[in-house]
């Protein structure tokens, strides 16, 4: 079932308290899609996602499903399945009973009941465990049940909140390709929020970026790192430094390093995102800057630099990288910018400068 | 300690401290009592079973801690879930109030009813014509015990509830749950050790009530004397067995609400 949201808008509080929690968002999940939506935490996607349940009531605008109106529908007649952050399984019922009690309320036979929940306990990966109580299971184990209990009456939409925030690591992981798996075998529109942008690109067909109670930018993954619509995208997508300068004669200086912007005119002030992909350094006595810090994360060596007469500056290497050599603490380096996105700080359209072209 | 850790000389005189204070003001006092109830021999004790005042005072306090029980039980779950759930003008004020008979002085409640119910109050006028008598007759004891017994399970149960959160009731709902299955299937298990930990708190209170109870009712024996009156009286008549007799009964009951207390305790933790 597609989903549709119009003009929403929601504030809490009153007075000086008041904040907007929602601020005119429109968007679009498609059916069947598997879409997340990222943002900061206080960026407003819980709240949509709960306007969408029926959990909030929006002071203004509509949300449709399937093109027709939802909004005078109660939550318990939207026929939406929802996934909490800190799982919400019913303490004092069994697992079994927890992921019947949907099919209970709407009187479903027992033996429809027995034979639905014994279908989820394998599909989750739960077997065996249908006698024991929610206190009893691991966090990993929980968060499965509490899909599964939103699954057992066939919802036309699944939402989930945070679904795998309150898990460690290595389970959340696992808990992705788990809910990636799902979709592709249940195909029921599903819609996740989260903050964290790698479980939203490598489990989403579509993200859309929240900030602020508005929408910045609603695309696929790919699109969404190669053609980040606005600055706060830019920004929030993957790991990049952020200066604010001045054009001069073609380049935005940054302390002695001049980030390349052909074709601005001279005295715009703008915003310079430089991810740490889209830098490359290399040992040169005469450079533009220091090393100062070298972390080994894992796979990848994140090198802290400080540009003469400039601020500090990252950029991110693969670990056995011959790009390393000789980059340690205290080397000269010199910087060389392959991709920079300049953002005028009055407006918002971004433009993005390769060395010796410009583009739009 | 069990480990044979030494006490620190001030942590040492901190329990010597405590431990003395505990034993002045709890374990020496009712051990007297046992004691005393003792010395007058089990005959004497068990003649209290067939004191005919006596035990119409016991049925009058079983009574009302019984009413109170239901009243409490209902009200306490109910303004509850109103307290904590509900946004409405004046619930603060209505929180700081819930709490006003732990603060208020019995006695002091019992002059307030009868101010309002009792000879030349302000309901009198009304009352006569209904042909209706509160003070001095057994519906001002049980106005008195529901206003001194009705913070407990009313706290107990916001406390649960504010602990609980909505998150399983709100699951509940977007599964398709109708309020009253919501209730009756989610909030309410959840809810139960901590009623029943007010549940029997409010027993308790009502078993020992005295100052409101003795200052509405009167006293007045085989009419609107309680267990606790009772005592008072036979104290006053120096029937001293026949106090010590009932105090052992109210004693007992009060250290098998002790075991339930700490009963549920345990279920509870159980249950997190």
């Amino acid at each position: 079932m597609s989903i549709r949201v119009s003009h929403l808008c929601k504030r809490f509080g009153a007075g000086a308290d008041q904040f907007t929690a929602v601020d005119d968002v429109s968007l679009e999940v498609q059916s069947g899609e598997l879409v997340a939506f990222l943002g900061p935490s206080g960026s407003g996607k819980s709240t949509i996602l709960r306007i969408i349940a029926g959990l909030e009531t929006a002071d203004s605008g509509s949300v449709f499903f399937a093109g027709q109106a939802a909004d005078h529908l109660h939550a318990r007649a939207r026929g939406v399945g929802f996934v909490f952050q800190h799982y919400a399984l019913f303490r004092h019922m069994t697992v079994a009973r927890n992921i019947a009690f949907g099919l209970d309320v709407q009187g479903k036979p027992k033996a429809e009941q027995t034979r639905r929940v014994h279908e989820l306990l394998e599909l989750m990966g739960l077997s065996g465990l249908g006698e024991r109580y929610p206190g009893q299971l691991s966090g990993g184990q929980r968060q499965r049940v509490a899909l599964a209990r939103a699954l057992a009456p066939e919802p036309q939409v699944l939402l989930l909140d945070e679904p795998f925030g309150a898990v460690d690591a290595r389970v959340r992981e696992e808990l992705r390709h788990w809910l990636r798996r799902l979709h592709d075998e249940v195909h029921v529109t599903s819609i996740f929020v989260t903050h964290d942008q790698e479980e939203a690109f490598s489990v989403a067909d579509k993200v859309i970026v929240i900030n602020r109670g508005r929408v910045e930018q609603a695309a696929s993954p790919a699109e969404i790192l190669d053609h980040p619509a606005t600055e706060f995208v830019a920004r929030f997508i993957g790991d990049a430094n952020v200066y604010e300068g001045v054009a001069q004669g073609g380049h935005v200086p940054v302390g002695r390093l001049q980030v390349p912007a052909d074709g601005l005119p001279d005295g715009t002030p703008v915003s310079a995102v430089l991810r740490f992909y889209d830098l490359k350094f290399w040992r040169e006595e005469t450079g533009i800057a220091r090393v100062t810090r070298t972390m080994t994360l894992g796979d990848r060596v994140k090198v802290e630099a400080r540009i003469d007469d400039g601020p500090v500056i990252y950029s991110q290497f693969p670990r056995r990288s011959s790009l390393l050599a000789g980059i340690e603490p205290g080397a000269r380096i010199h910087i060389e910018v392959t991709l920079a996105r300049l953002y005028p700080r009055a407006g918002s359209g971004g433009i993005i400068v390769a060395p010796g072209q410009a583009l739009s | 300690m069990r480990e044979g850790r030494a006490l620190s000389p001030g942590q040492a005189a901190l329990l010597a401290l405590v431990l003395a204070y505990l034993g002045l003001i709890l374990l020496l006092p009712l051990g007297a009592m046992a004691l005393r109830a003792l010395e007058a021999g089990p005959a004497m004790l068990l003649a209290i079973f067939s004191d005919e005042a006596a035990m119409e005072g016991l049925g009058l306090t079983l009574v009302l801690a019984l009413i109170a029980l239901a009243a409490n039980g209902l009200f306490g779950v109910g303004a509850g879930l109103v307290l904590v759930r509900h946004r409405f003008l004046g619930r603060k004020l209505l929180d700081a109030l819930v709490d006003l008979p732990l603060a208020v002085s019995p006695v002091m409640t019992g002059l307030a009813f009868l101010l309002v119910f009792g000879r030349g109050g302000w309901l009198e006028p009304w009352l006569e014509v209904a042909g209706l008598k509160v003070s001095f007759a057994f519906p001002g004891l049980v106005l008195a015990t529901l206003f001194v017994t009705f913070p407990f399970t009313l706290r107990e149960v916001a406390y649960v509830l504010i602990e609980l959160g909505t998150d399983e009731e709100e699951a509940a709902v977007t599964l398709g749950a109708s309020p009253w299955q919501t209730f009756r299937q989610v909030t309410f298990p959840n809810l139960r050790f901590g009623l029943g930990y007010g549940l029997v708190l409010t027993l308790a209170r009502a078993l020992g009530e005295f100052g409101a109870v003795l200052v509405v009712g009167g006293a007045i024996s085989g009419q609107t004397q309680t267990a606790t009156t009772f005592i008072y009286n036979a104290l006053e008549e120096r029937q001293e067995a026949a106090a010590y007799g009932m105090a052992l009964i109210l004693a007992v009951a009060s250290v098998l609400f002790l075991l339930a207390l700490e009963w549920i305790k345990r279920q509870r933790g159980k249950e997190k």
